[in-house]
């Protein structure tokens, strides 16, 4: 049997890798594939969780973010085609339109 | 070692690979790739904890539905090589530095409190699927039936969002 302390190791070190990659990329794809990196970390700590207690309440749950995550994705990728359309860029420096 | 434990470390060394290529490739197609393998390691590591319907479904809505979704829209735009100014390239070491700070805070309080989730009883032979379809249809009925009504607003947000406005 693998520790569970394995696991949320490595669900930590993926949602790390998440947030370094939100911060670091400019292109705005990336970024929200990112975002789906940090999703599936937590998923990792839910289904380890669920399997440390023996309860299937954290299998669930998952089931229901891998949910919000494919609205996520849909509504979000509406949103970047439209910026590409109205911006011509997907660079996230260029979209400034609320800066001073 | 154990057996399992080295198909662990394997899958774990292919996850943490495929995000360190998410970062380091500079082409967004290349990038969904390697969150392509990030996702089926992933649904390995499911599999090796006994949840066998959430692999499948990792790999299913994940793999299948989300990133081709993605990689449609990469090449629907199509999205070249990014581009960074001197700028945005020093994000960098304070980011660095902010993940490490994230990381350390959380692998301190796993090692604080991490012995009660040790000594909990492991027990990977519970009928994962039938056990996950009673809690569905009976303790969590009420937000199942809101995830559909969530995705009929996402379908309707999204066919408004990307539709060409009239000219």
């Amino acid at each position: 049997m693998v520790p569970t302390n394995y696991y949320i190791i490595l669900s930590a070190i993926l949602f790390g890798l998440g947030v370094f990659a939100f911060i670091f990329k400019r292109n705005i794809i990336t970024i929200f594939m990112s975002i789906e990196l940090m999703l599936n970390a937590v998923n990792l700590a839910f289904v380890a969780f669920s399997q440390a207690l023996g309860k299937l309440d954290g299998q669930v749950f998952v089931l229901f973010v891998i949910v919000v995550a494919a609205a996520e994705a849909v509504v979000g990728l509406g949103i970047i085609i439209l910026i590409a359309r109205n911006r011509q860029t997907l660079n996230v420096e260029r979209v400034d339109l609320l800066k001073l | 070692m154990s057996e399992p434990l080295l198909v662990f470390f394997a899958l774990a060394a292919l996850a943490v690979i495929g995000a360190v290529s998410l970062i380091l490739q500079k082409h967004p197609i290349h990038s969904a790739l390697s969150l392509i393998v990030v996702m089926v390691a992933l649904a390995g590591l499911f599999l090796l904890m006994g949840a066998e319907f959430v692999a499948a479904v990792q790999i299913i809505v994940y793999g299948g539905a989300i990133m081709v979704l993605f990689v449609f829209v990469i090449m629907l735009l199509n999205a070249g090589v990014e581009e960074h100014t001197s700028l945005s390239k020093m994000a960098g070491p304070p980011g660095l530095l902010l993940v490490a700070a994230l990381a350390a805070f959380v692998a301190a309080t796993i090692a604080k409190s991490g012995t009660g989730v040790q000594a909990a009883a492991q027990t990977g032979a519970l009928s994962s699927t039938k056990g996950i379809s009673e809690m569905v249809f009976k303790d969590f009925v009420y937000p199942f039936e809101l995830t559909s009504f969530l995705i009929l607003v996402a379908i309707l947000g999204a066919t408004v969002l990307a539709q060409r406005e009239k000219s």
